[in-house]
């Protein structure tokens, strides 16, 4: 019998939401499969069960607030049998998480509604209005389950009239991530990378005409759907370097570093509400340029809807944040805890270069990287950086 | 397909990458990356959908230039059955 629990999708996560169940019991489980959607800081979750087998029963309901580890579904073992036993009320698997001292540094400003993303949908779903609502989380926050309470016992019959919408006006879809707790999450986390992590810092220039030439003939003779950005390059040439450096992609957990056995990049994406998040792509070395590309891609239409995957966010080995075209020269980034390294791109730009005692026009990219002096040293951490550079030098290798 | 039609099919497919925005309120001179906040998978994603839905060829070197409405009109227009 296996027990699917809460997962951990980030450092400063210490519990979810369980907005709904994807499978049903006696549905079949295969590693991989999505079993349920979990409401976090960070948004509507995706969470992926990696055990096969056969959905025995919940042990929560839609609506329950679950600290991370705590058990939320029993599962079968293909073969094994299915045990009549009593079943368990949702108030006496699920106890509230302990509050976090930090999680109240972002105080929302008076006159703004606190609602969970599932809180806001159900209110937006039935017409009701979030500030009538009297919420029952941190600071006040209103979670799905005080919008359901307002559903079955109403305080006033009338319900709240939606706005008319104008003519030609584009009604918005609500999308699952709530920019005040993203806030709050990214706080979090950055004072705790800035309070416990020794960061140190390196930067270098590298020159990178041989690959956007290379790209730029790669994508001569391709369909937009096909096309490669310079984005993919340096997201695998990162994944190569760190083969032989590996004391920069892991954690540092319970005063010690612990490498990772696979290389999963994150990469962080800018929300267009503000807030960033950086899933990962799993296995980043061994897969082909178009694999990456195509995985990108689907990352950024998947956080535009806002719907990630729980692998995706809970196990990135290392971050890379790339300002892309229209940033600016060089960024000094903040280690994600409990990673140990993050590398930034600035936006690469045609800039005088020395080669044979002549001054050139070459494309230039600054690449920085911030690291933990827990784990590594500057003269490792440049020997990362400088191998960066070399892969970006052969691009048809990558 | 007609200038109105392209137009149309422009605005909606920036409505998608950019949910947040109002497209039709921008001028057709307007730079669309910077205005709207588009960055490079952004544009690629705007480039693949006009591709898939006019059959218009936009190889990568001409999309790069193609950084106004009006721009994107004139050169789907121009080719587009």
């Amino acid at each position: 019998m296996g027990i699917f629990r809460m997962p951990s999708l980030g450092a400063d996560m210490e519990a979810g939401t369980l907005v709904e169940w994807l499978k049903q019991p006696g549905d079949a489980l295969k590693s991989g499969d999505i079993i349920a959607v979990v409401e976090t800081q960070k948004g509507a979750i995706e969470v992926e069960v990696f055990e096969a087998g056969v959905l025995d029963r919940f042990l929560v309901q839609p609506g329950a607030t679950v600290p991370v580890g705590e058990a939320m579904a029993e599962i079968r073992g293909d073969g094994e049998a299915l045990q009549p036993r009593p079943a368990v009320t949702a108030s006496e698997a699920v106890r509230p998480p302990a509050p976090s001292p930090i999680a109240s540094v972002a105080r929302p400003p008076a006159g703004i509604v606190v609602a969970s993303p599932a809180a806001r949908r159900l209110a937006a779903d039935q017409g009701l209005d979030l500030a009538a609502i009297t919420g029952s989380g941190p600071d006040g926050a209103v979670l799905f389950t005080d919008v359901e309470a307002v559903l079955k016992h109403p305080p006033k019959p009338k319900p709240i009239e939606k706005p008319p919408v104008a003519k030609g006006q584009v009604v918005r879809p609500i999308t699952g991530i709530d920019p005040l707790a993203m806030r709050a999450a990214i706080g979090t986390a950055m004072a705790r990378a800035k309070r416990e992590i020794p960061h140190y810092y390196l930067a270098h220039s590298v020159e990178i005409g041989i690959a956007t030439d290379w790209l730029a003939r790669a994508n001569a003779t391709r369909q937009p759907a096909e096309r490669l950005l310079a984005a993919a390059l340096f997201i695998k040439a990162l994944a190569l370097a760190l083969r032989k450096l590996p004391e920069f992609n892991g954690f540092f957990r319970d005063g010690a570093f612990i490498p990772a056995e696979r290389i999963h990049v994150g990469v962080a994406i800018a929300l267009r509400g503000g807030g960033l998040i950086a899933p990962a792509i799993h296995d980043t070395d061994t897969l082909a340029l178009d694999d990456i590309m195509a995985r990108l891609r689907d990352l950024v239409s998947r956080v535009r809807a806002g719907r990630f995957r729980s692998s995706e966010l809970s196990d990135p080995s290392i971050t890379l944040t790339s300002l892309g075209e229209r940033g600016v020269d060089l960024v000094m980034p903040v280690i994600y805890p409990p990673q140990v390294t993050i590398v930034g791109l600035g936006t690469p730009r045609l800039r005088p270069w020395v080669i044979d005692g002549q001054v050139t026009a070459r494309q230039v990219i600054d690449a920085s990287l911030a690291a933990d002096h827990r784990v590594s040293d500057g003269h490792r951490g440049a020997l990362l950086l400088a191998s960066w550079a070399e892969f970006m030098q052969r691009p048809e290798a990558l | 397909m007609t200038r109105d039609e392209l137009r149309i099919l422009i605005d909606a497919e920036l409505s998608n990458i950019a949910p947040e925005a109002d497209p039709t309120a921008l001028a057709d001179t307007a730079d669309l990356r910077g205005e709207l906040d588009i960055d490079s998978i952004g544009f690629l994603d705007l480039i693949t959908a006009l591709h898939a839905s006019t059959g218009v060829d936009i190889p990568d070197i001409d999309a790069a230039r193609l950084t106004t409405r009006a721009m994107l009109l004139d050169y789907l227009a121009a080719r587009a059955s």
